[in-house]
Protein backbone atom coordinates (compact mmCIF):
# COMPACT_ATOMS: atom_id res chain seq x y z
CA UNK A 1 0.00 0.00 0.00
CA UNK A 2 1.40 3.33 -0.70
CA UNK A 3 1.93 6.15 1.71
CA UNK A 4 -0.73 8.42 0.27
CA UNK A 5 -3.69 5.98 -0.99
CA UNK A 6 -5.89 7.52 -3.83
CA UNK A 7 -9.77 7.53 -3.09
CA UNK A 8 -11.28 7.14 -5.92
CA UNK A 9 -14.75 7.54 -5.16
CA UNK A 10 -16.01 9.11 -2.69
CA UNK A 11 -20.16 9.35 -1.56
CA UNK A 12 -21.35 11.82 1.18
CA UNK A 13 -24.79 12.03 2.77
CA UNK A 14 -25.94 9.62 0.24
CA UNK A 15 -29.91 9.55 0.35
CA UNK A 16 -32.36 7.82 -1.49
CA UNK A 17 -36.28 7.68 -0.20
CA UNK A 18 -38.97 5.87 -1.94
CA UNK A 19 -41.98 7.75 -0.87
CA UNK A 20 -41.68 7.64 2.89
CA UNK A 21 -39.09 5.02 3.45
CA UNK A 22 -35.22 5.85 3.49
CA UNK A 23 -33.55 2.89 2.11
CA UNK A 24 -30.41 4.87 1.87
CA UNK A 25 -29.86 7.36 4.13
CA UNK A 26 -26.68 9.54 5.09
CA UNK A 27 -24.56 7.27 3.67
CA UNK A 28 -20.76 8.29 3.51
CA UNK A 29 -18.20 6.09 1.83
CA UNK A 30 -14.66 6.09 0.58
CA UNK A 31 -13.08 3.88 -2.12
CA UNK A 32 -9.69 3.17 -1.92
CA UNK A 33 -7.28 2.40 -4.69
CA UNK A 34 -5.64 -0.99 -3.35
CA UNK A 35 -8.00 -1.69 -1.19
CA UNK A 36 -11.53 -3.75 -1.23
CA UNK A 37 -13.95 -2.03 1.07
CA UNK A 38 -17.15 -4.48 2.03
CA UNK A 39 -20.85 -3.17 2.41
CA UNK A 40 -22.48 -5.77 4.80
CA UNK A 41 -25.47 -5.58 6.64
CA UNK A 42 -28.73 -7.97 6.95
CA UNK A 43 -31.11 -8.18 3.99
CA UNK A 44 -32.91 -4.85 3.29
CA UNK A 45 -30.36 -3.02 4.93
CA UNK A 46 -30.29 -1.50 1.75
CA UNK A 47 -26.71 -2.41 0.26
CA UNK A 48 -28.24 -2.67 -3.25
CA UNK A 49 -29.57 0.45 -3.13
CA UNK A 50 -26.59 1.80 -2.35
CA UNK A 51 -24.63 -0.31 -5.31
CA UNK A 52 -27.53 1.09 -7.67
CA UNK A 53 -26.68 4.59 -6.17
CA UNK A 54 -22.99 4.90 -6.91
CA UNK A 55 -23.36 3.21 -10.41
CA UNK A 56 -25.98 5.46 -11.31
CA UNK A 57 -28.46 2.89 -12.29
CA UNK A 58 -30.87 5.16 -9.45
CA UNK A 59 -30.90 8.59 -8.85
CA UNK A 60 -30.23 9.89 -5.49
CA UNK A 61 -32.54 12.03 -3.20
CA UNK A 62 -29.78 13.85 -1.72
CA UNK A 63 -26.02 13.81 -1.20
CA UNK A 64 -22.96 13.95 -4.01
CA UNK A 65 -20.95 11.03 -5.78
CA UNK A 66 -17.92 11.93 -6.76
CA UNK A 67 -15.31 9.38 -8.99
CA UNK A 68 -11.51 10.59 -9.03
CA UNK A 69 -12.81 13.75 -7.92
CA UNK A 70 -15.47 14.91 -10.97
CA UNK A 71 -18.55 15.18 -8.98
CA UNK A 72 -20.71 12.67 -10.68
CA UNK A 73 -23.97 12.92 -8.73
CA UNK A 74 -26.39 12.90 -11.55
CA UNK A 75 -24.46 11.51 -14.18
CA UNK A 76 -25.84 8.77 -16.06
CA UNK A 77 -24.83 5.41 -15.31
CA UNK A 78 -23.12 4.66 -19.13
CA UNK A 79 -21.40 8.73 -18.51
CA UNK A 80 -20.16 6.74 -14.65
CA UNK A 81 -18.72 3.41 -16.60
CA UNK A 82 -16.67 6.27 -18.86
CA UNK A 83 -15.19 7.52 -15.88
CA UNK A 84 -13.46 4.45 -14.83
CA UNK A 85 -16.69 2.77 -12.60
CA UNK A 86 -17.69 -1.06 -13.32
CA UNK A 87 -19.90 -2.98 -11.59
CA UNK A 88 -21.23 -6.32 -11.82
CA UNK A 89 -24.94 -7.16 -10.69
CA UNK A 90 -26.46 -9.73 -7.71
CA UNK A 91 -29.09 -10.83 -10.09
CA UNK A 92 -27.05 -11.74 -13.22
CA UNK A 93 -26.98 -9.45 -16.07
CA UNK A 94 -25.84 -10.70 -19.11
CA UNK A 95 -26.45 -11.36 -22.77
CA UNK A 96 -27.55 -14.88 -22.59
CA UNK A 97 -28.19 -15.48 -26.48
CA UNK A 98 -24.80 -14.22 -26.98
CA UNK A 99 -21.65 -16.56 -26.30
CA UNK A 100 -19.47 -15.61 -23.67
CA UNK A 101 -16.85 -14.36 -26.28
CA UNK A 102 -19.76 -11.77 -27.52
CA UNK A 103 -20.96 -11.12 -24.08
CA UNK A 104 -17.30 -9.33 -23.03
CA UNK A 105 -15.84 -8.65 -26.57
CA UNK A 106 -18.97 -6.14 -26.30
CA UNK A 107 -17.97 -4.69 -22.91
CA UNK A 108 -14.36 -4.49 -24.28
CA UNK A 109 -16.08 -2.61 -27.28
CA UNK A 110 -17.72 -0.02 -25.15
CA UNK A 111 -13.95 1.81 -24.42
CA UNK A 112 -13.35 2.50 -27.67
CA UNK A 113 -15.45 5.24 -27.15
CA UNK A 114 -17.16 5.10 -31.09
CA UNK A 115 -19.61 7.00 -32.06
CA UNK A 116 -23.10 5.67 -33.21
CA UNK A 117 -22.65 7.90 -36.59
CA UNK A 118 -19.16 7.57 -37.19
CA UNK A 119 -20.46 6.31 -40.71
CA UNK A 120 -16.42 4.66 -41.13
CA UNK A 121 -17.43 1.94 -38.06
CA UNK A 122 -20.23 1.10 -39.74
CA UNK A 123 -18.36 -0.78 -42.96
CA UNK A 124 -15.84 -2.46 -40.42
CA UNK A 125 -16.09 -6.09 -38.53
CA UNK A 126 -16.32 -6.04 -35.27
CA UNK A 127 -14.41 -9.31 -34.69
CA UNK A 128 -11.80 -8.35 -36.49
CA UNK A 129 -10.59 -5.25 -33.69
CA UNK A 130 -7.25 -6.69 -32.04
CA UNK A 131 -7.33 -4.31 -29.23
CA UNK A 132 -10.51 -5.04 -28.67
CA UNK A 133 -10.39 -8.55 -28.77
CA UNK A 134 -7.06 -8.60 -26.83
CA UNK A 135 -8.70 -6.73 -23.64
CA UNK A 136 -11.54 -9.40 -24.38
CA UNK A 137 -9.11 -12.65 -24.28
CA UNK A 138 -7.50 -10.98 -21.07
CA UNK A 139 -10.50 -10.23 -19.12
CA UNK A 140 -11.73 -13.99 -20.05
CA UNK A 141 -8.88 -15.48 -19.24
CA UNK A 142 -9.01 -13.35 -15.56
CA UNK A 143 -12.11 -14.63 -14.82
CA UNK A 144 -11.07 -18.19 -15.61
CA UNK A 145 -13.76 -18.56 -18.19
CA UNK A 146 -10.94 -19.27 -21.71
CA UNK A 147 -12.52 -22.76 -21.37
CA UNK A 148 -15.86 -21.67 -22.30
CA UNK A 149 -15.38 -18.79 -24.60
CA UNK A 150 -17.39 -20.49 -27.54
CA UNK A 151 -20.71 -21.40 -25.22
CA UNK A 152 -23.40 -19.41 -24.88
CA UNK A 153 -24.07 -17.80 -21.92
CA UNK A 154 -27.78 -19.17 -21.20
CA UNK A 155 -26.63 -22.19 -21.25
CA UNK A 156 -23.45 -22.07 -18.61
CA UNK A 157 -23.37 -22.43 -14.39
CA UNK A 158 -24.60 -20.26 -12.75
CA UNK A 159 -20.71 -20.42 -11.09
CA UNK A 160 -19.82 -19.66 -14.48
CA UNK A 161 -22.30 -16.79 -15.11
CA UNK A 162 -20.90 -15.07 -12.55
CA UNK A 163 -17.69 -15.10 -13.65
CA UNK A 164 -18.79 -14.09 -16.71
CA UNK A 165 -20.27 -10.71 -14.89
CA UNK A 166 -17.18 -9.89 -13.64
CA UNK A 167 -15.08 -10.91 -17.11
CA UNK A 168 -17.31 -8.27 -18.45
CA UNK A 169 -17.05 -5.53 -15.97
CA UNK A 170 -13.25 -6.02 -15.99
CA UNK A 171 -12.67 -5.84 -19.67
CA UNK A 172 -14.33 -2.25 -19.53
CA UNK A 173 -10.61 -1.33 -17.85
CA UNK A 174 -12.52 0.15 -14.58
CA UNK A 175 -10.79 1.75 -11.66
CA UNK A 176 -13.45 1.56 -9.74
CA UNK A 177 -15.53 -1.81 -9.33
CA UNK A 178 -18.63 -2.32 -7.51
CA UNK A 179 -19.22 -5.97 -6.70
CA UNK A 180 -23.09 -6.93 -6.07
CA UNK A 181 -22.77 -10.37 -4.09
CA UNK A 182 -20.11 -11.78 -6.71
CA UNK A 183 -20.55 -15.06 -4.56
CA UNK A 184 -24.19 -15.32 -4.59
CA UNK A 185 -25.04 -18.63 -5.16
CA UNK A 186 -21.84 -20.33 -5.83
CA UNK A 187 -20.62 -23.78 -4.79
CA UNK A 188 -17.47 -24.21 -2.66
CA UNK A 189 -15.05 -24.90 -5.03
CA UNK A 190 -16.33 -21.79 -7.51
CA UNK A 191 -16.50 -19.29 -4.44
CA UNK A 192 -12.75 -19.86 -3.43
CA UNK A 193 -11.55 -19.19 -6.81
CA UNK A 194 -13.50 -16.13 -7.38
CA UNK A 195 -12.09 -15.04 -3.36
CA UNK A 196 -8.42 -15.56 -5.29
CA UNK A 197 -9.70 -13.39 -7.94
CA UNK A 198 -10.64 -10.53 -6.22
CA UNK A 199 -7.57 -10.80 -4.21
CA UNK A 200 -5.54 -10.40 -7.48
CA UNK A 201 -7.88 -7.69 -8.68
CA UNK A 202 -7.26 -5.61 -5.14
CA UNK A 203 -4.20 -4.10 -6.86
CA UNK A 204 -4.96 -1.29 -9.15
CA UNK A 205 -8.43 -1.07 -7.94
CA UNK A 206 -10.72 0.60 -5.60
CA UNK A 207 -13.17 -1.88 -4.62
CA UNK A 208 -17.05 -2.00 -3.05
CA UNK A 209 -17.68 -5.59 -2.41
CA UNK A 210 -21.13 -6.28 -0.84
CA UNK A 211 -21.39 -9.85 -0.02
CA UNK A 212 -23.45 -11.96 2.18
CA UNK A 213 -20.65 -14.73 2.88
CA UNK A 214 -18.98 -13.25 6.15
CA UNK A 215 -15.95 -15.59 5.41
CA UNK A 216 -14.91 -14.39 2.01
CA UNK A 217 -15.95 -10.66 3.54
CA UNK A 218 -13.06 -11.33 6.32
CA UNK A 219 -10.59 -12.92 3.79
CA UNK A 220 -11.11 -9.82 1.67
CA UNK A 221 -12.01 -6.67 3.42
CA UNK A 222 -9.48 -3.95 4.32
CA UNK A 223 -12.33 -1.69 5.34
CA UNK A 224 -15.57 -3.13 6.36
CA UNK A 225 -18.83 -0.96 6.79
CA UNK A 226 -21.86 -1.85 8.23
CA UNK A 227 -25.40 -0.88 7.37
CA UNK A 228 -28.86 -1.47 9.22
CA UNK A 229 -32.18 0.04 7.72
CA UNK A 230 -29.88 2.22 4.91
CA UNK A 231 -28.12 3.77 7.44
CA UNK A 232 -24.01 2.87 8.50
CA UNK A 233 -23.89 1.76 12.09
CA UNK A 234 -20.20 1.26 11.79
CA UNK A 235 -17.05 1.67 9.89
CA UNK A 236 -13.95 0.76 9.49
CA UNK A 237 -11.19 -1.76 10.18
CA UNK A 238 -12.84 -5.79 9.75
CA UNK A 239 -11.24 -5.99 13.76
CA UNK A 240 -12.83 -3.12 14.84
CA UNK A 241 -15.74 -3.75 13.34
CA UNK A 242 -15.97 -7.27 14.60
CA UNK A 243 -15.72 -6.02 18.54
CA UNK A 244 -18.28 -3.15 17.47
CA UNK A 245 -20.96 -3.87 20.30
CA UNK A 246 -23.56 -2.50 17.86
CA UNK A 247 -22.78 -4.57 15.54
CA UNK A 248 -22.68 -7.29 17.33
CA UNK A 249 -26.03 -6.83 18.50
CA UNK A 250 -27.70 -5.93 15.29
CA UNK A 251 -25.97 -7.95 12.84
CA UNK A 252 -23.37 -10.72 12.92
CA UNK A 253 -24.92 -12.11 16.21
CA UNK A 254 -28.14 -12.92 15.07
CA UNK A 255 -26.45 -14.30 11.83
CA UNK A 256 -23.92 -16.17 13.43
CA UNK A 257 -25.74 -17.38 16.55
CA UNK B 1 -33.51 -26.34 -30.49
CA UNK B 2 -35.96 -24.78 -28.18
CA UNK B 3 -33.74 -22.37 -26.60
CA UNK B 4 -32.10 -21.35 -30.02
CA UNK B 5 -35.68 -20.59 -31.75
CA UNK B 6 -35.95 -17.25 -29.69
CA UNK B 7 -32.97 -16.16 -30.59
CA UNK B 8 -32.80 -14.40 -33.66
CA UNK B 9 -31.23 -15.75 -36.55
CA UNK B 10 -28.02 -13.51 -37.39
CA UNK B 11 -25.60 -15.67 -39.11
CA UNK B 12 -26.66 -17.70 -41.87
CA UNK B 13 -25.94 -21.32 -42.45
CA UNK B 14 -24.22 -22.05 -45.89
CA UNK B 15 -27.27 -23.84 -47.03
CA UNK B 16 -29.23 -20.74 -47.07
CA UNK B 17 -26.92 -18.38 -48.82
CA UNK B 18 -26.64 -20.44 -51.91
CA UNK B 19 -30.31 -20.60 -51.58
CA UNK B 20 -30.63 -16.97 -51.35
CA UNK B 21 -27.98 -16.58 -54.33
CA UNK B 22 -29.90 -18.88 -56.19
CA UNK B 23 -32.94 -17.14 -55.48
CA UNK B 24 -31.33 -13.51 -56.82
CA UNK B 25 -29.76 -15.03 -60.08
CA UNK B 26 -33.30 -16.33 -61.00
CA UNK B 27 -34.66 -13.58 -59.97
CA UNK B 28 -32.18 -11.51 -61.88
CA UNK B 29 -32.75 -14.29 -64.97
CA UNK B 30 -37.01 -13.42 -65.03
CA UNK B 31 -37.22 -10.43 -67.67
CA UNK B 32 -34.68 -12.39 -69.88
CA UNK B 33 -37.20 -14.95 -70.08
CA UNK B 34 -40.22 -14.82 -72.66
CA UNK B 35 -43.31 -15.44 -70.89
CA UNK B 36 -46.69 -13.97 -71.02
CA UNK B 37 -47.68 -11.28 -69.35
CA UNK B 38 -43.97 -10.45 -69.06
CA UNK B 39 -44.87 -6.57 -68.43
CA UNK B 40 -47.47 -7.36 -65.39
CA UNK B 41 -44.82 -9.63 -64.00
CA UNK B 42 -41.88 -7.51 -63.83
CA UNK B 43 -44.13 -4.84 -62.12
CA UNK B 44 -45.25 -7.38 -59.69
CA UNK B 45 -41.44 -8.50 -59.20
CA UNK B 46 -40.37 -4.79 -58.98
CA UNK B 47 -42.76 -3.62 -56.09
CA UNK B 48 -41.94 -7.13 -54.20
CA UNK B 49 -38.47 -5.58 -54.27
CA UNK B 50 -39.23 -2.13 -53.12
CA UNK B 51 -41.09 -3.65 -50.35
CA UNK B 52 -38.09 -5.71 -49.56
CA UNK B 53 -36.08 -3.10 -49.09
CA UNK B 54 -38.81 -0.92 -47.01
CA UNK B 55 -38.97 -4.72 -44.57
CA UNK B 56 -35.30 -4.74 -43.87
CA UNK B 57 -35.01 -1.16 -43.27
CA UNK B 58 -37.71 -1.80 -40.54
CA UNK B 59 -35.52 -4.99 -39.34
CA UNK B 60 -33.10 -2.69 -38.37
CA UNK B 61 -35.35 -1.22 -35.91
CA UNK B 62 -37.66 -4.75 -35.21
CA UNK B 63 -35.42 -7.37 -35.46
CA UNK B 64 -31.97 -6.27 -34.69
CA UNK B 65 -32.58 -3.26 -31.91
CA UNK B 66 -35.74 -4.73 -30.35
CA UNK B 67 -37.68 -1.69 -31.44
CA UNK B 68 -41.63 -2.50 -32.94
CA UNK B 69 -42.01 1.19 -34.90
CA UNK B 70 -45.86 0.74 -35.95
CA UNK B 71 -45.16 4.01 -37.76
CA UNK B 72 -42.59 3.27 -39.75
CA UNK B 73 -44.38 3.87 -43.35
CA UNK B 74 -44.48 7.70 -42.54
CA UNK B 75 -41.31 7.39 -43.99
CA UNK B 76 -41.36 5.19 -47.05
CA UNK B 77 -44.54 7.48 -47.65
CA UNK B 78 -42.49 11.13 -47.09
CA UNK B 79 -39.55 9.77 -49.61
CA UNK B 80 -42.27 9.64 -52.11
CA UNK B 81 -44.04 13.08 -51.81
CA UNK B 82 -40.18 14.11 -52.02
CA UNK B 83 -39.97 12.85 -55.43
CA UNK B 84 -43.70 14.28 -56.12
CA UNK B 85 -42.23 17.83 -55.16
CA UNK B 86 -38.97 17.62 -56.51
CA UNK B 87 -40.48 16.52 -59.78
CA UNK B 88 -40.83 19.99 -62.20
CA UNK B 89 -44.15 20.14 -63.75
CA UNK B 90 -42.54 19.61 -67.18
CA UNK B 91 -39.39 18.38 -67.28
CA UNK B 92 -37.98 15.15 -65.11
CA UNK B 93 -35.79 15.18 -61.77
CA UNK B 94 -32.24 13.47 -62.25
CA UNK B 95 -32.34 10.16 -60.34
CA UNK B 96 -29.11 10.99 -59.50
CA UNK B 97 -29.63 13.72 -56.92
CA UNK B 98 -33.78 13.07 -56.28
CA UNK B 99 -32.79 9.72 -54.79
CA UNK B 100 -30.41 10.76 -51.99
CA UNK B 101 -32.56 14.20 -51.44
CA UNK B 102 -35.35 12.11 -50.67
CA UNK B 103 -33.79 10.01 -48.98
CA UNK B 104 -32.33 12.97 -46.83
CA UNK B 105 -36.29 14.12 -46.81
CA UNK B 106 -37.23 10.76 -44.61
CA UNK B 107 -33.87 10.42 -42.64
CA UNK B 108 -34.68 14.05 -40.95
CA UNK B 109 -37.92 13.54 -40.43
CA UNK B 110 -36.80 10.55 -38.84
CA UNK B 111 -34.37 12.10 -37.20
CA UNK B 112 -36.84 14.93 -35.52
CA UNK B 113 -39.09 12.20 -34.79
CA UNK B 114 -36.60 9.56 -33.55
CA UNK B 115 -35.18 12.48 -31.00
CA UNK B 116 -38.73 11.60 -29.33
CA UNK B 117 -39.43 8.54 -29.74
CA UNK B 118 -36.60 6.70 -29.28
CA UNK B 119 -37.08 7.87 -25.53
CA UNK B 120 -39.63 5.45 -24.75
CA UNK B 121 -39.61 1.43 -24.43
CA UNK B 122 -41.73 -1.20 -24.95
CA UNK B 123 -45.33 -0.67 -25.86
CA UNK B 124 -45.16 3.19 -25.55
CA UNK B 125 -42.63 3.02 -28.25
CA UNK B 126 -44.99 1.34 -30.40
CA UNK B 127 -47.44 4.11 -29.85
CA UNK B 128 -45.60 7.01 -30.09
CA UNK B 129 -44.00 5.83 -32.96
CA UNK B 130 -47.61 5.14 -34.13
CA UNK B 131 -49.05 8.79 -33.04
CA UNK B 132 -46.20 10.60 -34.97
CA UNK B 133 -46.74 8.46 -38.57
CA UNK B 134 -51.06 9.22 -38.03
CA UNK B 135 -49.41 13.02 -37.55
CA UNK B 136 -47.75 12.88 -40.78
CA UNK B 137 -50.38 10.77 -42.96
CA UNK B 138 -53.27 13.76 -41.87
CA UNK B 139 -50.66 16.18 -42.39
CA UNK B 140 -51.05 15.48 -45.94
CA UNK B 141 -54.55 14.03 -45.86
CA UNK B 142 -56.15 17.17 -45.00
CA UNK B 143 -53.63 19.90 -46.50
CA UNK B 144 -54.46 20.70 -50.25
CA UNK B 145 -51.66 22.05 -50.75
CA UNK B 146 -49.95 18.88 -49.89
CA UNK B 147 -52.15 16.99 -52.20
CA UNK B 148 -54.78 16.23 -50.07
CA UNK B 149 -56.79 12.48 -49.73
CA UNK B 150 -56.41 12.32 -53.34
CA UNK B 151 -52.56 12.84 -53.37
CA UNK B 152 -50.28 13.94 -56.17
CA UNK B 153 -48.88 12.80 -59.00
CA UNK B 154 -44.83 12.09 -59.76
CA UNK B 155 -45.38 13.85 -63.29
CA UNK B 156 -42.42 12.25 -64.94
CA UNK B 157 -40.20 9.09 -64.03
CA UNK B 158 -36.91 10.36 -62.99
CA UNK B 159 -33.93 10.51 -65.44
CA UNK B 160 -30.72 8.06 -64.96
CA UNK B 161 -28.92 10.19 -67.68
CA UNK B 162 -25.02 9.99 -66.59
CA UNK B 163 -23.02 12.77 -68.75
CA UNK B 164 -25.16 12.50 -71.72
CA UNK B 165 -25.27 8.66 -72.18
CA UNK B 166 -28.67 7.89 -71.53
CA UNK B 167 -28.20 4.02 -71.05
CA UNK B 168 -30.46 3.79 -68.31
CA UNK B 169 -34.05 4.84 -69.17
CA UNK B 170 -36.19 4.11 -66.31
CA UNK B 171 -39.90 4.22 -68.17
CA UNK B 172 -38.33 0.77 -69.60
CA UNK B 173 -39.65 -1.59 -67.09
CA UNK B 174 -36.81 -4.00 -67.59
CA UNK B 175 -34.32 -1.41 -66.68
CA UNK B 176 -36.50 0.00 -64.25
CA UNK B 177 -36.52 -3.52 -62.69
CA UNK B 178 -33.04 -4.20 -62.69
CA UNK B 179 -31.99 -0.40 -60.84
CA UNK B 180 -34.39 -1.54 -58.12
CA UNK B 181 -32.59 -5.06 -58.16
CA UNK B 182 -29.27 -3.27 -57.62
CA UNK B 183 -30.45 -1.36 -54.96
CA UNK B 184 -32.07 -4.51 -53.13
CA UNK B 185 -28.67 -6.02 -52.89
CA UNK B 186 -26.87 -3.08 -52.16
CA UNK B 187 -29.18 -2.33 -49.47
CA UNK B 188 -28.74 -5.74 -48.15
CA UNK B 189 -25.32 -6.05 -48.08
CA UNK B 190 -24.95 -2.46 -46.44
CA UNK B 191 -27.02 -4.04 -43.84
CA UNK B 192 -25.33 -7.28 -43.64
CA UNK B 193 -21.99 -5.72 -42.82
CA UNK B 194 -23.53 -3.26 -40.76
CA UNK B 195 -25.07 -5.76 -38.20
CA UNK B 196 -21.14 -7.48 -37.39
CA UNK B 197 -19.81 -3.81 -37.26
CA UNK B 198 -19.05 -2.36 -34.17
CA UNK B 199 -22.23 -0.29 -34.31
CA UNK B 200 -24.29 -3.15 -35.18
CA UNK B 201 -23.24 -5.65 -32.24
CA UNK B 202 -24.18 -2.51 -30.17
CA UNK B 203 -27.51 -2.64 -31.41
CA UNK B 204 -28.21 -6.20 -31.14
CA UNK B 205 -26.75 -5.84 -26.94
CA UNK B 206 -29.64 -3.29 -26.65
CA UNK B 207 -32.30 -5.22 -28.04
CA UNK B 208 -30.87 -8.34 -25.32
CA UNK B 209 -30.37 -5.98 -22.63
CA UNK B 210 -29.72 -2.06 -22.98
CA UNK B 211 -29.86 -2.18 -19.06
CA UNK B 212 -26.62 -4.09 -18.91
CA UNK B 213 -25.36 -2.14 -22.13
CA UNK B 214 -25.40 1.18 -20.48
CA UNK B 215 -23.87 0.07 -17.23
CA UNK B 216 -21.10 -0.65 -19.96
CA UNK B 217 -21.04 2.33 -20.96
CA UNK B 218 -22.92 2.80 -24.62
CA UNK B 219 -25.10 5.85 -24.92
CA UNK B 220 -27.74 3.98 -25.86
CA UNK B 221 -30.18 6.91 -26.71
CA UNK B 222 -27.24 7.75 -29.21
CA UNK B 223 -26.93 4.43 -31.02
CA UNK B 224 -30.96 3.86 -30.70
CA UNK B 225 -31.80 7.29 -32.60
CA UNK B 226 -28.60 6.48 -35.11
CA UNK B 227 -30.77 3.47 -36.17
CA UNK B 228 -33.64 4.92 -36.56
CA UNK B 229 -32.68 7.76 -38.71
CA UNK B 230 -30.84 5.21 -40.69
CA UNK B 231 -33.98 3.07 -40.92
CA UNK B 232 -35.87 6.28 -42.20
CA UNK B 233 -33.55 6.80 -44.67
CA UNK B 234 -33.68 3.24 -46.25
CA UNK B 235 -36.94 3.61 -45.61
CA UNK B 236 -37.17 6.18 -47.94
CA UNK B 237 -35.26 4.28 -51.21
CA UNK B 238 -38.56 1.97 -51.16
CA UNK B 239 -40.78 5.19 -51.15
CA UNK B 240 -39.23 7.31 -54.00
CA UNK B 241 -38.94 3.61 -55.99
CA UNK B 242 -42.82 3.06 -55.10
CA UNK B 243 -43.45 6.73 -56.20
CA UNK B 244 -41.24 6.15 -59.21
CA UNK B 245 -42.77 2.91 -60.25
CA UNK B 246 -46.51 4.02 -59.85
CA UNK B 247 -46.38 7.51 -60.78
CA UNK B 248 -48.27 8.68 -58.05
CA UNK B 249 -48.76 8.72 -54.29
CA UNK B 250 -51.02 9.41 -51.63
CA UNK B 251 -51.41 9.15 -48.04
CA UNK B 252 -52.02 5.21 -47.99
CA UNK B 253 -48.24 5.14 -48.65
CA UNK B 254 -47.24 6.81 -44.71
CA UNK B 255 -50.59 5.53 -43.57
CA UNK B 256 -51.11 2.56 -40.38
CA UNK B 257 -51.61 -0.59 -43.17
CA UNK B 258 -48.30 0.29 -44.83
CA UNK B 259 -46.57 -0.28 -41.50
CA UNK B 260 -48.97 -3.22 -40.26
CA UNK B 261 -47.83 -4.59 -43.45
CA UNK B 262 -44.00 -3.97 -43.10
CA UNK B 263 -44.37 -5.34 -39.62
CA UNK B 264 -45.56 -8.63 -40.85
CA UNK B 265 -43.60 -9.17 -43.53
CA UNK B 266 -40.18 -9.04 -41.45
CA UNK B 267 -42.12 -11.48 -38.81
CA UNK B 268 -43.64 -13.30 -41.55
CA UNK B 269 -39.75 -14.05 -42.82
CA UNK B 270 -37.65 -14.10 -39.81
CA UNK B 271 -36.24 -10.72 -37.77
CA UNK B 272 -32.99 -9.97 -37.32
CA UNK B 273 -31.03 -10.92 -40.73
CA UNK B 274 -32.27 -9.08 -43.66
CA UNK B 275 -32.79 -12.12 -45.41
CA UNK B 276 -35.59 -12.90 -43.59
CA UNK B 277 -37.40 -9.36 -44.63
CA UNK B 278 -36.63 -9.91 -48.04
CA UNK B 279 -38.60 -13.68 -47.92
CA UNK B 280 -41.15 -12.19 -46.00
CA UNK B 281 -42.18 -9.49 -48.66
CA UNK B 282 -42.36 -11.74 -51.36
CA UNK B 283 -43.96 -14.33 -49.61
CA UNK B 284 -46.98 -11.74 -47.97
CA UNK B 285 -47.00 -9.91 -51.42
CA UNK B 286 -47.39 -13.30 -53.41
CA UNK B 287 -50.14 -14.30 -50.57
CA UNK B 288 -52.29 -11.35 -50.98
CA UNK B 289 -51.63 -11.95 -54.93
CA UNK B 290 -53.13 -14.84 -53.95
CA UNK B 291 -56.02 -14.89 -51.69
CA UNK B 292 -57.33 -11.39 -53.33
CA UNK B 293 -57.74 -13.58 -56.70
CA UNK B 294 -59.71 -16.45 -54.42
CA UNK B 295 -61.95 -13.91 -52.00
CA UNK B 296 -62.78 -10.64 -50.72
CA UNK B 297 -62.35 -12.06 -47.65
CA UNK B 298 -58.57 -12.43 -48.28
CA UNK B 299 -57.33 -10.51 -44.82
CA UNK B 300 -58.75 -13.74 -42.87
CA UNK B 301 -56.85 -15.91 -45.47
CA UNK B 302 -54.17 -13.88 -44.67
CA UNK B 303 -54.21 -13.34 -40.81
CA UNK B 304 -54.87 -17.61 -40.66
CA UNK B 305 -51.32 -17.60 -42.54
CA UNK B 306 -49.32 -15.45 -40.43
CA UNK B 307 -51.18 -17.28 -37.04
CA UNK B 308 -49.97 -20.63 -38.51
CA UNK B 309 -46.37 -18.90 -39.43
CA UNK B 310 -45.97 -17.41 -36.09
CA UNK B 311 -46.92 -20.67 -34.23
CA UNK B 312 -45.14 -23.20 -36.53
CA UNK B 313 -42.53 -21.27 -37.43
CA UNK B 314 -41.39 -18.73 -34.55
CA UNK B 315 -38.50 -17.53 -36.28
CA UNK B 316 -40.12 -17.17 -39.95
CA UNK B 317 -39.82 -18.96 -43.06
CA UNK B 318 -36.17 -18.63 -43.46
CA UNK B 319 -36.04 -20.30 -39.85
CA UNK B 320 -37.85 -22.76 -41.22
CA UNK B 321 -35.72 -23.46 -43.82
CA UNK B 322 -32.88 -23.15 -40.89
CA UNK B 323 -34.32 -26.13 -38.55
CA UNK B 324 -35.35 -28.28 -42.33
CA UNK B 325 -31.45 -27.86 -43.10
CA UNK B 326 -30.20 -28.46 -39.18
CA UNK B 327 -32.77 -31.64 -38.83
CA UNK B 328 -31.09 -32.94 -41.89
CA UNK B 329 -27.75 -32.26 -40.91
CA UNK B 330 -28.96 -34.19 -37.57
CA UNK B 331 -29.77 -36.79 -39.47
CA UNK B 332 -26.80 -37.46 -41.51
CA UNK B 333 -24.24 -37.54 -39.00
Amino acid sequence: MSATPEVLLSARGLTKRFGGLAAVNGVDLDLWCDRIHAVIGPNGAGKSTLTNLLSGDIEPTAGRVAIGGIDTTHKSPEAKSQLGLGRSYQKTNIFTSFTVWDNVRLAAQSRRRLASWNVAQWFTSADSQAATNESCERAIELAGLTPRARAIAATISHGEQRQLEIAMTLATEPQVLLLDEPLAGMGQAEAERMVELLLKLKKGHAMCLVEHDMDAVFALADQLTVMVNGQVIASGTPGDVRSDAAVQAAYLGEEHQ
Amino acid sequence: MSASSKVPLERLPHGVRITLLVGGLALAAVPVVPMEGRDFYLQMLTQMMILAIFAMSLDLLQGVTGLVSLGHAAYFGLAGYALAFLTPANAPASLWWSLPAAALVAALAALVIGFFVVRTHGIYFIMVTMAFAQMVFFLFFDNKSLGGSDGSYVNFKPDATIAGWGGIDLENKTTFFYLTLALLVGVYLFLRRLLFSPFGRALAGIRANEHRMRALGYGTYGYKLTAFTLAGGLAGVAGYLWAAQTGYVNPELMGFHMSAHAIMMVILGGMGNFAGAIVGAFAFEYMLHLFKDMTKHWQLLMGSFILLVVIFAPRGLLGLLVRKKEEAHERNS
